[in-house]
């Protein structure tokens, strides 16, 4: 018995090699080795010619991520539009995304509803498209003469050339009110070459569309979500709430969403990640126009290496959102065990004193 | 429940003013519910009609769904005038063989995760959580130059190996392993049959639902893929529907606005995806609670 238990032993550790063997040569050749040598890309000189280790490519230190950062130019203002136009999305396109699909999911959270099931296959439908379909189909709806601006001519109202359209969407309501250009203050150049006036241009007219195509693609993922956990809630904590006399709304926001916090977490982190990877949608819909109004750091790398030839600051661009969106997952980590936990721990305990304290 | 299902007589005028409202309430979420499917579905049928409208109705009518004469242009353009029927097929091998592939490799490296115990594990296990971590977008750059290294820059390989790498479906298989009980497989173990064996003659058919979440977000994920076909292959023979559709947008192949073309385009490529959709239907809706609570 013995013996047969060792030689299993040995059959195992071979066969456990051999069967994850192809899984981390292919993790290890298209994941590991790639970042490392995007790595020494990013502090080098290569041009795209020939390989980035030969001879005639120089190691120039930090010289990419200073062109992109701290020295004053094309390079660095490009980067820092493209920061401006990624964080108006992700500030408007995060909150909106996880609203929306906690309603929807409120909504359809109803097990005796009739046409339940055919409500969550419609929020869900537009979550199965891919980013260049959706898009192809976002250009029609937002285009001049498109569904959108026919929609708003029947109030009377002439709606913008959306994707054509580079004026921020907060200096369109500044200009509301008659402030039409930057108070003196603001015109000077700001962080990353940008202007304060720029800065708070808010997101531009088209990327403000691309924006509600955010959200529309992603509630129904999110409205999953949101409904698997309402539905492994304790009805009880609710009836007990309505038996206190609680409304239906309060009973929502005083009892249904603080339950629901491990799940907004996800929702919000899985959402910091997707927003900050902006590329499919503007590859296929604006390429960073108008006036690099919807440039995002993903697409601007790729612009910068394949259309620029300009590897190391493409690469250098690359680690930078990298470790954007690593400290943003941290973060959300840290909040999640922060406050997170405190209210699953309580409720284990409510069920614990419930069960315990029940006659029988 | 028992003190809900004997209401005091004081109690009985409050509820029955409370089921009337709940009355209401119940029509005005079916309003809210049917303003809101209308919004979230009428885009999707403005985009088949369209796809029927000549260039001329689609400008100036745009929202209705019946063309004023039906025209197959944009279709007869489509597979008789494009590389579409090419696009269409790249998409179709390629999706094949990364499903194929990840349902082969995933289960086998979840299962010996799972249940083998061997020396390094550990390493493996951490290794699996690290490129998790590792957002696709920043892989572009760093995909291009390991490919254009290997020498399989704009080719199969290099379009179906690197996507190939899933971690995440590693991690759904080996979750699913470990909760197979052993039992099953330590009878076969003592009849003397191989690792190889019992995973594949006796885990493996056991574990047709964890393997049909792997179908599912590989197809999705493959055939939706577009970024990295962008910086793994330039010759038109090797275009994927998702980057021949981007371009024909973007109007790197065409010129003019031609709406009806684009949708019509748009519409077919997501027909696989629908029709993937509608046969796991129960089981998508379901995927993503699991991905919650695992």
């Amino acid at each position: 018995m013995a013996t047969r238990r060792r030689r299993r032993a040995g059959a195992d550790a071979t066969a456990g090699w051999m069967f994850t063997l192809p899984i981390i040569i292919i993790l290890g050749v298209f994941l590991v080795v790639p970042v490392l040598m995007a790595a020494w890309v990013s502090v080098s000189d290569w041009t795209g010619r020939g390989s980035p280790f030969s001879g005639d490519v120089s190691f120039i230190g930090l010289q990419n991520y200073q062109q992109i950062l701290a020295e004053p130019g094309l390079p660095q203002r490009d980067f820092g539009v493209s920061l401006r136009n990624n964080l108006y999305y992700v500030l408007l396109v995060v909150p909106l995304q996880t609203i929306l699909s906690l309603l929807l999911a409120t909504a359809v959270n109803r097990r005796a509803m009739r046409g339940v099931g055919f409500f969550r296959t419609a929020f869900y439908f537009p979550s199965v498209t891919s980013a260049v379909a959706i898009t192809v189909l976002w250009l029609f709806l937002f285009s001049a003469t498109g569904p959108i601006n026919k929609l708003i001519s029947f109030i009377g109202l002439t709606g913008p050339n959306w994707f054509q359209d580079p004026r921020g969407v907060v200096h369109v309501i500044a200009g509301w009110f008659g402030v039409e250009s930057a108070p003196g203050a603001l015109t000077s150049p700001g962080p990353l070459g940008v202007t304060g006036w720029e800065w708070l241009a808010g997101p531009s007219v088209a990327m403000f569309a691309l924006i509600l195509m955010a959200v529309f693609t992603t509630s129904g993922t999110f409205m999953l979500l949101f409904l698997a956990a309402l539905q492994a809630l304790d009805p009880e904590v609710d009836e007990a709430a309505m038996m206190d006399g609680a409304n239906r709304f309060q009973r929502f926001t005083r009892i249904t969403v603080p339950q629901l916090r491990p799940t907004v977490f996800t929702v919000v982190t899985l959402g910091l990640i997707g927003t900050w990877q902006v590329f499919d949608q503007i590859y296929t819909g604006t390429q960073g126009g108008p006036s690099k109004t919807t440039l995002t750091p993903a697409y601007l790398s790729y612009a910068a290496a394949f259309e620029g030839q300009r590897w190391g600051q493409g690469a250098a661009i690359s680690f930078i959102l990298f470790f954007i969106i690593v400290a943003l997952t941290l973060l959300q980590r840290w909040a999640l065990k922060e406050r997170g936990g405190v209210p699953r721990r309580r409720r284990a305990a409510a069920r614990r004193t419930r069960r315990e304290g029940a006659p029988a | 429940m028992s003190v809900m299902t004997t209401p005091a007589p004081a109690a009985a005028a409050p509820r029955a003013r409370r089921r009337s409202r709940m009355g209401t309430g119940t029509a005005g979420l079916y309003l809210l519910l049917g303003v809101l499917a209308l919004i979230y579905i009428y885009p999707f049928l403005i985009q088949i009609a369209t796809s029927f409208k000549t260039d001329a109705d689609a400008a100036s009518t745009p929202l209705s769904l019946i063309p004023s004469s039906w025209s197959l242009l944009a279709y007869e353009r489509l597979f008789a005038h494009s590389d579409f029927p090419t696009w269409a097929m790249n998409s179709f091998i390629v999706t094949l063989v990364v499903t194929l592939g990840r349902v082969f490799f995933n289960s086998l490296a979840g299962y010996a995760l799972a249940r083998l115990d061997f020396r390094g594990r550990g390493v493996v296990f951490a290794l699996l959580v690290a490129v998790m971590a590792v957002p696709g977008v920043v892989l572009l750059i760093p995909r291009f130059l390991v490919i254009n290294t290997l020498g399989i820059y704009d080719s199969y390989a290099g379009m179906i190996l690197p996507l190939l790498a899933d971690a995440t479906g590693v991690f759904i298989m080996k979750n699913f392993f470990e909760s197979i009980p052993r039992s099953v497989e330590e009878q076969a173990q003592i009849d003397g049959a191989s690792t190889f064996r019992v995973f594949w003659s006796i885990v493996l058919p056991m574990a047709t639902p964890a393997l049909m979440t792997i179908v599912i977000l590989s197809f999705q994920g493959s055939w939706n893929e577009l970024n990295h076909f962008i910086v793994s292959t330039q010759s038109p023979s090797l275009t994927t529907l998702t980057k021949g559709v981007a371009q024909l947008a973007s109007g790197q192949l065409s010129q003019g606005s031609q709406y009806p073309l684009k949708l019509a385009a748009a519409a077919l490529m997501t027909v696989p995806v629908i029709v993937v959709f509608l046969i796991f239907q129960r089981r998508i809706m379901n995927v993503s609670a699991g991905a919650v609570k695992g």
